[in-house]
């Protein structure tokens, strides 16, 4: 069923104030695929993403869901089908995971009516599917960093959406915890064929992750399609303003970029 | 963990929750009662139960049904206010600083409703509405200083400190400028107070609590999510911007009507959302249990500042000395975590 959710952004501008970040920028999401946007500092990336969840209105142009304008849609409508991670989200003071997780179910729940059996079962199930079940009556606050993102990703799948967004999932942890998140949204994305798609910073991740890449390059997309494709050489220059050797990742095969800097080169 | 353990934990949660939140509602009945029994004379349970039924009461009627009823009833009345206004603003800015008391929007109200008994020579319905129309301005005033390129928590409590000790300034100007038989109905304005409250003060604040307190009832779901950031709050379906207004008119009308009644009662908008939270937990919404919290406050301190002492003090002295220690707690607290304001 999530084969057939599109997201399309068509000729969106994209501006803070007077500041145009994103221009006629056009951008199809790949549905049932993980799609991971690249590019450099202050590319745009993250408005991109905020402008896809509707969390800005594009000042020209339009995001479509379904073919749907989504600025048109009930808020809560569009909540039930399209998910967004934030890059920091707040957890309230004393808050406990199972509590902090059914908040996911907020888009499900009728004005004032108490929990249903759906709610539990997808509390439930999400708790499972990100291993932190035995953390569910902790507090937030207690847990360490990579626990607390799971449980972040475990309230946007307790949304149970069909497309989920993320904003930079991986920063602020380490390197272990890093490839532990982009392996459990890859279970996801394999398990009820959810079309994700995030923001990363980390360009080998990404490539190796991701089944199709957007470089994102001053407001534009400079490239898509697969990273066997898109990452050479020259796009890391173009994009990033990079000198660098790509050579094959020596576990999976994906494009490996090696930065060359001013120092250490033999 | 299954299906069974969550439902189970969570329905257990919610029934602790219950019986806490019903064991302060006993609390504030109680307190209620004593306000209304205790005094200069000592009236027991069954007059007092004679007064309230309308049957005869021996000549209690006076004191217990002119006085010490409108002053307990107004007293939880506008604690309930202060306590639901405090916590809205705390929660929804994520900060126990945020509160209307600190951020100057008493103080607005107080100042106008000063300025237009002093200059103007108004009493009665006028000063509430002066003060009412005061309160939402000030709101608005430092709502939209705050959102200059974006709306911002922290920026909003900083302006709403400034403009607190300006408005607070004004106050005392024009307090020093007021004629004597004036000082009387001002100084009502600088610390809160429950004397002389007549029942022609309790049923403005009762119809704004009817009108309002609904509403934000409603929205305390939205008010948990907005919590979480203004971004994964909209990511769930909630309409940040109209929400975020709703409630700031919301709290701040309700308020506003409260600080027309009693004046500016100190720091119990600040406090009764804090402790509300430490005796029932985080979780469900802090609405109710603040709202509680706010009304045990308003009235204990009542009867603290009338029985306590040799000399009878308002509400809004008592409420401030202990008031202060407490702003002083939370802001230690908030440095040793590392937490900025």
């Amino acid at each position: 069923m999530t084969d057939s959710r599109s997201l399309v952004a068509e000729h969106v501008t994209l501006s803070y104030g007077d500041r145009t970040v994103v221009e006629e920028l056009g951008l199809t999401l790949a549905p049932g695929r993980i799609t991971a946007i690249v590019g450099a500092n202050g590319c745009g990336k993250s408005t991109l993403l905020r402008a896809l969840a509707r969390l800005l209105p594009p000042r020209e142009g339009r995001v479509l869901l379904d073919g749907q304008d989504i600025a048109s849609m009930h808020p809560k409508s569009v909540a039930r089908i399209l998910g967004l991670l934030p890059q920091s989200p707040i957890a309230p003071e004393g808050i406990l995971v199972a509590d902090l997780v059914g908040r996911g179910r907020h888009p499900h729940q009728k004005l004032l009516a108490s929990w249903s059996k759906a709610d539990y079962k997808a509390v439930a199930d999400a708790l499972e599917a990100t291993s932190i079940a035995d953390l569910a009556e902790r507090p937030v606050d207690e847990l360490s960093g990579g626990q607390r993102q799971r449980v972040w990703i475990a309230m946007a799948l307790a949304q149970d959406p069909d497309i989920l967004l993320l904003d930079e999932p991986t920063t602020f942890l380490d390197v272990t915890h890093q490839v532990e998140v982009l392996d459990l949204l890859h279970d996801l994305n394999i398990r009820r064929g959810t079309t994700v798609a995030m923001v990363l910073h980390d360009l080998n991740l990404a490539a190796r992750y991701a089944d199709e890449l957007v470089a994102v390059h001053q407001g534009k997309v400079f490239a898509q399609g697969p990273p066997t494709e898109v990452v050479t050489e020259e796009l890391v220059l173009a994009v990033f303003g990079l000198d660098s050797t790509v050579i094959p990742d020596p576990v999976s095969g994906t494009p490996l970029v090696i930065p060359i800097g001013r120092h250490r080169v033999g | 963990m299954t299906i069974e353990a969550i439902t189970h934990a969570r329905r257990h949660r919610a029934l602790r929750r219950g019986w806490l939140i019903g064991a302060l509602a006993a609390v504030l009945v109680a307190l209620f009662f004593a306000a209304v029994m205790i005094g200069d004379t000592f009236y027991d349970l069954a007059t007092v139960w004679s007064v309230l039924t309308g049957k005869d009461s021996g000549g209690a009627d006076f004191i217990v049904g002119k006085l010490r009823l409108p002053r307990a009833t107004l007293g939880v009345l506008v604690g309930v206010a202060f306590g639901v206004a405090g916590v809205t603003f705390q929660t929804m800015l994520r900060n126990p600083l945020a509160s209307p008391d600190i951020i100057g929007i008493d103080a607005g109200a107080a100042t106008a409703a000063v300025a237009a008994i002093v200059i103007f020579g108004a009493s009665g319905t006028q000063v509430s509405l002066v003060a009412v129309v005061a309160a939402l301005a000030t709101a608005a005033i430092i709502y939209l200083l705050s959102i200059k390129s974006g709306f911002r928590g922290t920026r909003l409590i900083l302006i709403g400190i400034g403009i607190a000790a300006f408005l607070n300034a004004m106050t005392a100007y024009l307090l020093s400028k007021a004629a004597q038989w004036d000082l009387q109905a001002a100084m009502r304005w600088l610390t809160g107070s429950l004397n002389s409250a007549s029942w022609d003060d309790v049923r403005p604040v009762a119809i704004a609590m009817v009108v309002l307190l609904p509403i934000l009832l409603v929205k305390s779901r939205d008010l948990g999510l907005l919590q979480m950031g203004d971004d994964a709050a909209a990511a769930l379906g909630v309409r940040v911007g109209a929400t975020r207004i709703t409630l700031i008119i919301g709290a701040v009308t309700l308020l506003a009507f409260a600080t027309a009644a009693c004046g500016p009662i100190a720091f119990v908008a600040f406090m009764a959302g804090p402790i509300a939270a430490r005796i029932v937990g985080a979780g469900g919404s802090p609405i109710v249990p603040a709202a509680l919290v706010g009304a045990i406050l308003v009235v204990s301190a009542d009867m603290l500042g009338q029985h306590a002492f040799d000399h009878r003090y308002p509400v809004g002295i008592v409420t401030g000395v202990l008031g202060a220690p407490f702003l002083l707690y939370l802001l230690i607290k908030s440095n040793r975590s590392g937490g900025s304001i």
